[in-house]
């Protein structure tokens, strides 16, 4: 965001970086640790906030369950099982997963803790059957370099990912339960990236440790960053869900800008002389007999089903919900969406952005009038609705612009897939966690420390050296390598192809030629990583030619149901043999004769251009020049 | 040195040299240097191994191995929460309906709180305590709660049936609408079964048992679902009869109402483990809407009868299994013991081994009453068929048709408590009175038929 100076406005960054790891099985059942397309059993539960020994509730658990909110789970026999559905205890967690963590906090130099403790962790927004997630620390502290700088590791955990959600109809939301369980790595920075970028080099650092242990899962998904934003005078805000890396820096731009101008929201209303008083004040008043003839689809919709119209006047709030906080985002979102959240209206409608919603100059004089507002200095709000939802979106409403006096309030906001953020729900208070009674403590034993050095990720800087010097690849092309999802998969072909291709031709495709067919808007990240090696497979028996390897896996991309085989059919990429290039060869050389006696073995370059406009990709290309040389040689003897 | 808040040995050694207790706030040196800084933990008793268990800031606990090398000191005290006003789960007062329930409590976590420090889960029933946590219960009726007693599920003895029967009875003299009786799950349905045959002379209520197969202090626990259910059946069922309500299958759509004496904990771990066996459900209870749909039509009316109560339960009867091995010396030994009755799991029809029937004429001959019933759970036992059973039947069994082994252990001690004789033990456990048999078994009583 050019004019923001980031160091000056004292940002502070904390990541924390969730990948989900390559396991046998599950952290706490033996289900495949995947994805799938297959269909489950379907059924319904609800979820009850439960009380702390004080008698306090989690208020956002309260807030579901007073909805009547229900979740409906689908559950594939093929990846659940009775501890998904919560029917059955955990089993103890996954050994693999722990060892694989350990492994990476010994690269990071963090203390090991002696003895593993599964917490709970409550969850109440159904995406844990049980209501709460299941993790457990497994070091503390430790550090990264990043670009010369010491970035501190506070935590590495273990822990289960959570269910898929599908969607949701009306107080129902669908869940499936195949990702339930998948063991993820947490890895949790101190908060002292000062800037976007750092961000994500910090992110990207961290995501390669994780790659070269080599039992990571990759695609899109299967990685995901929280990220803790802050600016002085401003709030910690919790960004939940960003999928992209290259979301981060934008992510946090927004975030601070947003900050920003909250902050200049704040000293604005002070200066106009708003107090919290004179919000006090404030009443919402019906204005259902006043809008009863209104056009507005808004209005009608709500007044059909019985709701009501009710409005608030803001004072001195003038132009203030109409101001922007991020890119496509007004102050008015920001207010909207917590009414959204927490009084269960669809939204609301402010003064900055009438006329509008169909409703007239007329209309907006009018309410104005009865509301006490005076236009060009106050706002107001509306909000059309069932009348105890309205009520409760205009204490909400003015709940929010009471916060807006102090500035930044601190919230947990959800990523969004364009860099913006929205609402999700305040942050939670001190972490409500208790022990998971049903999983004994894993003592960290000699044995399970063993176990993990296998999984300790070599120094990037190690690995490109013996790419380089195993595989004589380029330093370039080897960094390139390690910083490739496909990491392990590339390195496993590398060594299979040694001798049949070359590592560079190998190593390239999956970097530059799979680059490529991105650059074209291809999706080359979901094709199987088996197709791709069977591709280069296809390549090094000759079976097609090295050129065809890019149209193939673009097929692949564009057909994600077609086999490798099917591909080079329905591209004609069958590699010729000689006697189909003879006959090419022989049409070409039949055309050119002219210039071929005119030019002699220098109208080699001539048949190569024309054979080659006509082969590439269906025949190899020194077969092809071999060729070419026999027959001009031909012609030319034939005219001898 | 002895046991120190949970911890052993070593660790118990250092925290007391260094004057530390749970609930400080301490600071943890390992040999290695490392630190670590929370509130120390008590540490679950039987939890083997020399570790220190504490909470860290970010609420994480962590186990520290505690060696000669490891330094702790105390850095301080975490101040205590107070208990506030608790936050009811629904907004203004309840208004419940005029019909009023009691609920019994005798074990079970259907009603509990958890401990912030340990997580330990602290069974906890009063009408205050649900009218916090499970305040849709109004909904169906006034509620009034005691606590006979709280005991583990496997805990459960026929001298506390008496006690629950008492005071049961208690509150229907009250003139209570229904009654519900929370119960641990493992055992649930011999003491179902046991109210059933005390209660099976007049009852003019109905009595709902139910409990919890996750705890209530899970946020997915089925309790308030389950005894929502259980209230509703209490206070508006058409029926008087000992039920048990319960999950009718793992969402939260609907319960069902088991007769106690058919019921039978099929699963050890689902909503659902709770059937009928060798009978259909008596009903379909949806607590969300308030409804009843009776499945068994034939039923004890509500309001019908007076109340009859015949208390009282033997203690010694026990419940074995037929298996392939030596089931003569398990049979002596327990009469060798002073049992009075014996119920037996057979094979298939009912069977034990051939060289057991000397065994079973002993018995007989030593007053012991031995009943028969069939361990593949469904289906009926017959004696008659082959000639062990034949045998078996000379010796003096007495074959229970097809109850389950629950309802016939439970009506064992119960006739042992009256009879005089064996051939009055004998008339009253082939006397049906409560519904725990019948002469007819439909295809579709037998639960996995079709399924695949």
């Amino acid at each position: 965001m050019p004019g923001l100076d980031y160091k000056a406005l004292g940002v502070k960054v904390g990541l924390e970086i969730h990948q989900q790891l390559d396991t046998t099985h599950k952290l706490f059942c033996e289900c495949p640790a995947e994805l799938t397309d297959d269909e489950g059993d379907v059924f319904l539960r609800m979820l009850r906030p439960t009380r702390s020994e004080l008698g306090d509730v989690d208020p956002a658990a309260l807030f579901e369950w007073r909805r009547g909110r229900m979740y409906r789970y689908h559950a594939p026999p093929s990846h659940t099982c009775l501890v998904e559905a919560d029917e059955e205890p955990p089993h103890p967690i996954n050994r693999e997963a722990v060892a694989i963590a350990l492994g990476v906090a010994m690269a990071l130099r963090s203390t090991i803790v002696d003895e593993i403790h599964v917490m709970r962790k409550t969850v109440i927004d159904g995406s844990n059957t049980s209501g709460f997630q299941r993790t457990a620390i497994v070091a503390l502290g430790g550090a990264i370099e990043v670009g010369g700088k010491t970035v501190p590791i506070e935590t590495i955990v273990v822990e289960e990912d959570a269910a898929r959600k599908l969607g949701e109809q009306g107080r129902i939301v669908d869940y499936k339960l195949d990702r339930l369980g998948i063991p993820l790595i947490e890895i949790a920075t101190a908060p002292v990236i000062e800037t976007p970028e750092e961000a994500k080099r910090v992110a990207l650092a961290i995501g390669r440790l994780l790659r070269l242990t080599g039992k990571v899962k990759r695609g899109l998904g299967t990685i995901r960053q929280d990220l803790n934003v802050s600016i002085r005078g401003g709030a910690k805000t919790e960004i939940k869900g960003v999928q992209r890396l290259e979301l981060i820096p934008k992510v946090v731009e927004n975030e601070v800008l947003r900050q920003v101008r909250l902050l200049e929201i704040k000293d604005e209303l002070r200066r106009r002389g708003l107090t919290e008083e004179a919000l006090r004040e404030v009443r919402p008043v019906d204005l259902t007999g006043l809008l009863r003839a209104s056009k507005s689809r808004v209005i009608k919709r709500a007044l059909k089903s019985g709701g009501k119209v009710l409005g608030v006047k803001l004072p001195l709030m003038h132009g203030i919900l109409g101001r922007e906080v991020m890119p496509g985002r007004r102050f008015g979102g920001e207010v909207a969406d917590y009414a959204r959240f927490w009084a269960g209206v669809a939204g609301i409608i402010h003064s900055d952005e009438l006329p509008g919603y169909g409703i007239t100059e007329e209309e907006i004089e009018r309410i104005a009038e009865v509301l006490g507002v005076v236009r060009g200095r106050d706002a107001f709000v509306l909000v059309a609705d069932s009348e105890e939802k309205a009520r409760k979106a205009i204490d909400v409403v003015i709940w929010r612009v009471k916060m807006a006096l102090e500035g930044v309030p601190e919230e947990t906001r959800a990523a969004l897939e364009d860099g913006t953020t929205r609402y999700m729900r305040p942050r939670p208070g001190s972490a409500r966690m208790y022990p998971e009674t049903d999983i004994p403590p894993q003592p960290v034993t000699q044995d399970l420390l063993e176990e993990a050095k296998r999984y300790v990720p070599k120094p990037p800087d190690a690995v490109v050296k013996e790419l380089v010097e195993r595989y004589g690849l380029s330093k370039d092309l080897a960094e390139a390598v390690v910083d490739d999802e496909r990491f392990r998969v590339i390195v496993e072909a590398l060594e299979r192809f040694k001798g049949s291709l070359e590592p560079s031709y190998v190593a390239g495709f999956f970097i530059v030629t799979l680059r490529g067919l991105r650059g074209e808007g291809l999706d080359t990240d979901s094709i199987p990583d088996e197709k791709l090696v069977e591709v280069l497979e296809a390549v090094a028996k000759g079976e097609v030619a090295r050129e065809a390897a890019e149209s193939i896996a673009g097929y692949l991309a564009k057909n994600p149901e077609a086999s490798v085989d099917e591909a080079v059919e329905a591209l004609g990429l069958r590699k010729m043999g000689r006697e189909e290039v003879e006959k090419v060869l022989e049409e070409i050389v039949a055309q050119l004769r002219d210039e071929i006696l005119k030019r002699g073995e220098r109208a080699m370059g001539l048949v190569m251009g024309r054979a080659m406009a006509k082969l590439r990709g269906r025949a190899d290309g020194r077969l092809v020049a071999e060729v070419a040389r026999e027959k001009i040689r031909e012609v030319l003897a034939r005219r001898g | 040195m002895g046991e120190y808040h949970g911890y052993t040995g070593i660790v118990a050694e250092v925290l007391r040299k260094a004057g530390v207790k749970p609930g400080d706030l301490v600071r943890i040196r390992r040999g290695d240097g490392a630190e670590f800084e929370g509130v120390l933990m008590p540490r679950y008793s039987l939890s083997p191994g020399p570790y220190v268990v504490v909470k860290l800031r970010n609420g994480y606990n962590v186990g520290v191995r505690v060696d000669p090398s490891t330094s702790i000191e105390r850095v301080g005290e975490v101040p205590r929460g107070k208990p506030g006003e608790p936050m009811p789960l629904v907004e203004g007062p309840l208004k419940p309906p005029r019909e009023r329930v009691m609920i019994v409590g005798a074990g079970g976590t259907v009603a509990s709180r958890i401990d912030y420090e340990t997580g330990a889960v602290k069974p906890y029933l009063s009408v205050d305590e649900l009218s916090l946590s499970v305040p849709e219960l109004w909904r169906y009726a006034d509620i009034d709660a005691m606590q006979v007693f709280q005991i583990l599920s496997e805990d459960m003895k026929p001298s506390m049936w008496s006690r629950i029967v008492d005071e049961v009875a208690r509150a229907i003299e009250r003139g209570y609408d229904g009654v519900v009786v929370t119960h641990g799950t493992d055992t649930m349905a011999y003491t179902a079964a046991a109210l059933a045959f005390a209660f099976h002379k007049g009852l003019p209520v109905p009595v709902a048992l139910t409990g919890a197969q996750r705890s209530s202090d899970r946020p997915s626990s089925d309790a308030a679902f389950n005894l929502t259910a259980a209230v509703l059946t209490a206070a508006r069922a058409p029926f008087a009869e000992v039920v048990v309500v319960m999950h009718g299958e793992t969402g939260d759509s609907y319960a069902l109402a088991h007769r106690g004496v058919r019921v039978k904990k099929m699963h050890s771990s689902r909503r659902d483990a709770f059937q009928s066996v060798n009978a259909p459900p008596l009903a379909k209870v949806l607590p969300y809407e308030g409804k009843i749909e009776m499945i068994d039509q034939r039923y004890r009316e509500r309001g019908r009868e007076e109340l009859v109560v015949e208390n009282g339960f033997h203690e010694r009867v026990a419940l074995i299994k037929h298996f392939p091995g030596d089931i003569a010396s398990v049979i002596d030994a327990l009469v060798d013991k002073g049992f009075k009755g014996i119920v037996i799991e057979g094979t298939g029809f009912g069977h034990v081994s051939s060289d057991a029937i000397k065994s079973l004429e002993r018995a007989r001959e030593e007053g012991v009453a031995v009943a028969i019933v069939t361990q593949t759970i469904f289906g009926r036992v017959n004696l008659n068929v082959y000639s062990t059973g034949r045998m078996m039947l000379a010796a003096g069994v007495i074959p229970l048709e097809d109850m389950t082994a629950e309802a016939a252990y439970a009506k064992l001690s119960w006739a042992l408590a009256r009879a005089e004789s064996l051939e009055e033990v004998r008339r009253i456990m082939l006397t049906n009175l409560a519904g725990e048999m019948s002469g007819r078994h439909h295809l579709r009583l037998y639960t996995h038929t079709g399924r695949w």
